[in-house]
């Protein structure tokens, strides 16, 4: 379990199915939520590990998502890059309670700083 | 075990008409506290008083168990909130649908208390509990008092706060007395609404459906049962239910319940209204924890309970949907039995202790089989096995994550859910069996072969290998040997494979043994990506073969084998599927490369770069004004003018791109697609108006071109220029179509590119109008359109395909272009309204905007 408090930061349909939508932080890294085709959210940094291309404006498929800048394969659970590529973006603890999308406070304001 | 009650309570239900009423009616009582001998049948029994709150299933198998171990350890009281005994829950689907009666589905009845000395109080649920007394206050005002409290309030179903919610005839799933609400309305006929798309909603609408009313089912998300099925099987649920005449609206969102006196219909968010004189609310459920919670009992989602279903009071349990065991809230019936097994070793003095459950659902809906169980998400670390048997409905899905299964989703044919459920439970090392999973239990254990060949070997000569067009395993063997050596010779020659393509391993395995070292093994054509093994052109075909009209729809009648593609596959099925159906499809944003849906274009910072169109090239001082304005206004950090003679303003970030397309918009400026696999520019030297060389007014025919085929998208980027005479200066002959003005008429050029590697045009033909210049462009971007690979410029496809061939279809066959010129033309229809007036009005707003801030607490706090 993650000590901190969770912040509401609206509903799930706000995000669009195979869809991202970005949250940015005050004096740090933007953080970028994912809605995968089964309905799930995950939370990364907004920033490939590669060459910090925005990773929310990618295309998801499965538990991944394809950086638009060269197309590396991040995966959404562990924000590492998948098949030949080495590298790791933060993740960040999301939950979905109620239909509402709860980021943890203390690890967001922590991974983006 | 089924897993109906994943969406059921297993416990009472509160009484309507405000929790704190009770409550105050309960302290009322508070000094009133009546003995045991008044309380019931204590009659002088001596035994502790165990007190069960809830007469539901978890509540009465909670004391089944106990009574298993120790009938004459505690004296047995059971309040219940309904007016009956214990009945199974789960079964009111079928009671609804009429397949089974009331009485068929009691689980206990009054003999069973009677004989086991168990007091029964029904219609009067427990509204408080004192702990410092340990006595429960009924509704009614009977107070009992206990030595072990247990509490198995199940779920209170969830009712969507919307406007109409309270309206007669509106009601949600959860009892008898739904149940005999929905009969009567049945029984009346009409139109019915269903909310949620999720199991029990779907059984509802199902038994109204069968009881002959106009059933339509409105679902929030865009699957339906997304939390027990992954979106390909709730597509095919979906399919089937719709094949069934029931009205599935997904993606669907309630804005209000509307009604006079008693509800009349449901208007949804995007205006639409659905006349219905029922409404019933399956929504979803949360644990029933008010009374626990008023009690002071810790409570999160759930009820907090121990290993042993003890809450933070240990002479207070809990069991079922109303707790809360490790931060698991369970909905299904499996975990439930767990529970009261543990419950009960406790209680009798033999504590067992409850670990959590690994729960799995396998059930009909509607009659369609259905199972899943685990993660059948998936993660970035696992891996997917899944077989698409499109002629039979059929769909499965293994979860595989370091060899070993962690979740599956199977639709149309469950008989080896309980095979997976059990390798996952037991965390099988399935790695010896892998190559067979997907086939199930008696194939992978089938003589335990250890290379698939072997089992493909095995099979006899009648056994079918193609399902699809009923080819046997003798057949594709003789056609083999009698000289079809690849694949696609096979799938041309006996139709094996050739349909849906889930027995390609299955032939190419028969290659391998008919042939032996002779077959290469190599698929001579090109899949489209990992997640199929079709190429292109076979996905293209079957598309309009088959009538296909969604990226899912292709997915499973391909059998692809990823659950929802990949960033490859994806953006080129929605290209095919817009090529092929104009006007029809819907485009999926999702699908799209992020230029393409922000109608823009990416740099290397995440900022965008805005190309506005300029018909020919031409421009004049309004939208050098506008775009001057623009680059001050959102100090836009570099201006400059493309290649294809634009001006490109870099440096927009995605929040400012609608307001920068507004004011670009306000100077008659529309998108330039520089972004796009589309019709990006035509670029044009001023010709015969103002050149001394020139011979035909190509600036002119430029624009009649650009605004021909503007907006149209293609498989590539795709460039045009036209050039008022052979010295070229717009550079016609590295373009994809290109037309060098003569003084006799127009050269039309074609498969030119610059790039990486150039190439100058194949010269089409000749021809002696500007009309036949525009229809003969308008063909050869059709036939582009139709038949060249996504990604493939014109460049290599005209390699691939061969001159000779374009020329045979623009040039020679004059019926055959004109009937492309007019399906350009007709395709033209759909695609040519300016993306960015779209966007600059405020439609698909989230694409732009983020969905909230973030800033750290004192910055907060100081406000």
């Amino acid at each position: 379990m993650y000590v901190g408090d969770w912040i509401d930061v609206g509903p799930i349909t706000a995000i669009p199915v195979r869809g991202s939508r970005t949250v940015p932080v005050a004096g740090g890294d933007e953080v970028a939520l994912f809605r995968t085709g089964d309905n799930q959210v995950f939370a990364l940094v907004n920033r490939c590990p590669h060459k910090h291309g925005p990773l929310s404006q990618g295309i998801i498929h499965g538990h991944a998502v394809t950086c638009p800048l060269h197309n590396w394969r991040i995966s959404l659970v562990t924000g590492e890059a998948l098949g030949e590529d080495k590298g790791c973006t933060p993740t960040i603890p999301v939950k979905v309670d109620g239909g509402r999308v709860l980021l943890c406070r203390t690890s967001t304001l922590k991974a983006a700083a | 075990m089924t897993g109906k009650a994943a969406t059921q309570a297993l416990g009472i239900q509160r009484p309507r008409g405000g929790l704190f009423s009770f409550l105050e009616l309960g302290m009322d009582f508070q000094g009133q506290v009546v003995s045991d001998e008044e309380s019931g049948d204590a009659g002088g029994d001596s035994r502790p008083h165990l007190i069960v709150v809830g007469n539901g299933m978890a509540g009465c198998r909670a004391v089944e168990e106990l009574l298993a171990r120790d009938p004459n350890r505690y004296r047995v009281t059971i309040f219940g909130a309904e007016p009956h005994v214990n009945y199974n829950r789960i079964m009111l689907s079928p009671v609804l649908a009429g397949e089974k009666t009331f009485e068929q589905i009691v689980i206990n009845d009054r003999a069973w208390y009677d004989d086991n000395k168990i007091a029964l109080v029904t219609d009067d649920p427990v509204v408080a509990i004192d702990r410092a007394a340990k006595t429960v206050t009924a509704r009614s005002g009977r107070t009992a008092r206990y030595d072990k409290l247990l509490i198995a309030t199940g779920s209170d179903p969830f009712i969507i706060p919307v406007p109409g919610k309270d309206l007669p005839g509106v009601i949600s799933f959860r009892d008898m007395k739904d149940v005999d609400t929905m009969l009567a309305a049945a029984a009346r006929g009409g139109e019915a609404v269903v909310i949620g798309g999720g199991l029990l909603g779907l059984e509802a609408a199902h038994g109204l459906s069968l009881r002959g009313m106009k059933v339509t089912v409105i679902h929030l998300m865009p699957t339906l049962m997304e939390r027990q099925l992954d979106e390909a099987a709730g597509w095919l649920l979906k399919s089937e239910l719709e094949a069934r005449g029931q009205t599935i609206l997904t993606g669907a969102d309630t804005a209000e319940i509307v009604g006079e006196t008693h509800v009349e219909g449901v208007r949804l968010k995007d205006g639409r209204l659905i006349p219905a004189s029922l409404v019933v609310m399956a929504v979803g459920i949360r644990p029933s924890v008010a009374l626990a919670r008023e009690a002071g009992l810790a409570v999160g989602r759930g009820i907090h309970v121990d290993d042993h279903m003890m809450t933070s009071d240990a002479d207070v349990l809990a069991v079922g949907e109303c707790v809360e065991h490790e931060g698991q809230v369970y909905g299904l019936v499996a975990p439930l039995w767990d529970m009261c097994r543990a419950l009960a070793d406790g209680l009798v003095g033999k504590p067992t202790g409850y670990r959590g459950s690994v729960t799995s659902t396998k059930l009909k809906v509607s009659g369609i089989d259905v199972f899943s169980a685990g993660e059948f998400g998936g993660s970035g670390e696992s891996e997917d096995i899944v077989l698409r048997d499109a002629s039979r409905g059929v769909y499965k899905r293994v979860v595989v994550k370091d060899d070993r299964i962690v979740g599956a989703v199977l639709y149309g044919d469950t008989a080896d859910g309980n095979w997976y459920f059990d390798l996952m439970k037991k965390g099988e090392d399935i790695s010896s069996v892998r190559d067979f999973l997907i086939f199930g239990q008696a194939f992978a254990q089938g003589g335990g072969q250890a290379d698939p060949k072997a089992a493909v070997a095995a099979l006899s000569d009648d056994a079918e290998i193609c399902g699809c067009n009923g080819v046997s395993k003798g057949k594709v063997v003789a056609t083999i040997e009698g000289g079809a050596c690849t694949l696609d010779a096979v799938r041309a020659t006996c139709k094996a494979s050739a349909s849906c393509g889930s027995c390609t391993g299955l032939v190419e395995q028969l290659l391998s043994l008919t042939l032996g070292d002779d077959y290469g093994g190599e698929r001579t054509v090109k899949t489209l990506c990992k997640c199929t093994s079709f190429g292109h052109a076979d996905v293209r075909r079957e598309i309009v073969a088959q009538g296909m009209k969604s990226i899912p729809e292709v997915m499973q009648r391909m059998s692809w084998s990823t659950p929802d593609g990949c960033s490859s596959c994806r953006p080129a099925l929605n290209y095919y599927l817009l090529c092929a159906w104009p006007g029809e499809y819907v485009d999926d944003q999702q699908s799209r490369f992020v230029n393409e849906r922000m109608h823009a274009n990416i740099q290397k910072d995440g900022t965008y770069s805005v190309v506005p169109r300029m018909w020919g090239g031409i421009t004049n001082p309004r939208e050098l004004r506008a775009i001057a304005d623009v680059v001050e206004k959102y100090n836009a950090p570099m201006v400059k003018v493309t290649g294809g003679q634009r001006l490109d303003i870099f440096g927009i970030k995605k929040e400012d791109l609608p307001a920068v397309w507004a004011d670009l918009n306000a100077a008659g400026m529309v998108s330039g697609h520089a972004y796009g696999k589309s019709l990006r520019t035509v670029k044009t030297c001023v010709g015969s108006e103002w050149c001394r060389f020139g011979t035909q007014d190509s600036t002119g025919l430029g624009v009649q071109l650009e605004r021909m085929s503007w907006g149209s998208w293609m498989p590539h980027k795709f460039k045009i220029a036209v050039s008022g005479c052979p010295r070229n200066c717009a550079e016609a002959t590295i373009k994809d179509f290109g037309v060098v003005c003569v003084d006799s008429g127009y050269e039309l050029h074609v498969g030119g590119n610059g790039g990486i590697k150039v190439r100058a045009t194949d010269l089409l033909c000749k021809v002696a109008t500007e009309q036949q210049a525009m229809d003969y462009c308008a063909a050869f971007i059709q036939l582009y359109r139709e038949e060249a690979f996504y990604l493939e410029r014109t460049a290599p496809w005209i390699e691939r395909v061969g001159l000779a061939y374009i020329q045979a279809r623009i040039v020679e066959d004059e019926v055959g272009r004109e009937a492309l010129t007019s399906r350009f033309l007709f395709s033209q229809n759909f695609s040519q309204d300016d993306p960015w007036a779209a966007r600059a009005a405020g439609s698909e707003r989230e694409q732009h905007a983020h969905l909230g801030e973030f800033r750290p607490i004192e910055a907060i706090a100081a406000e």
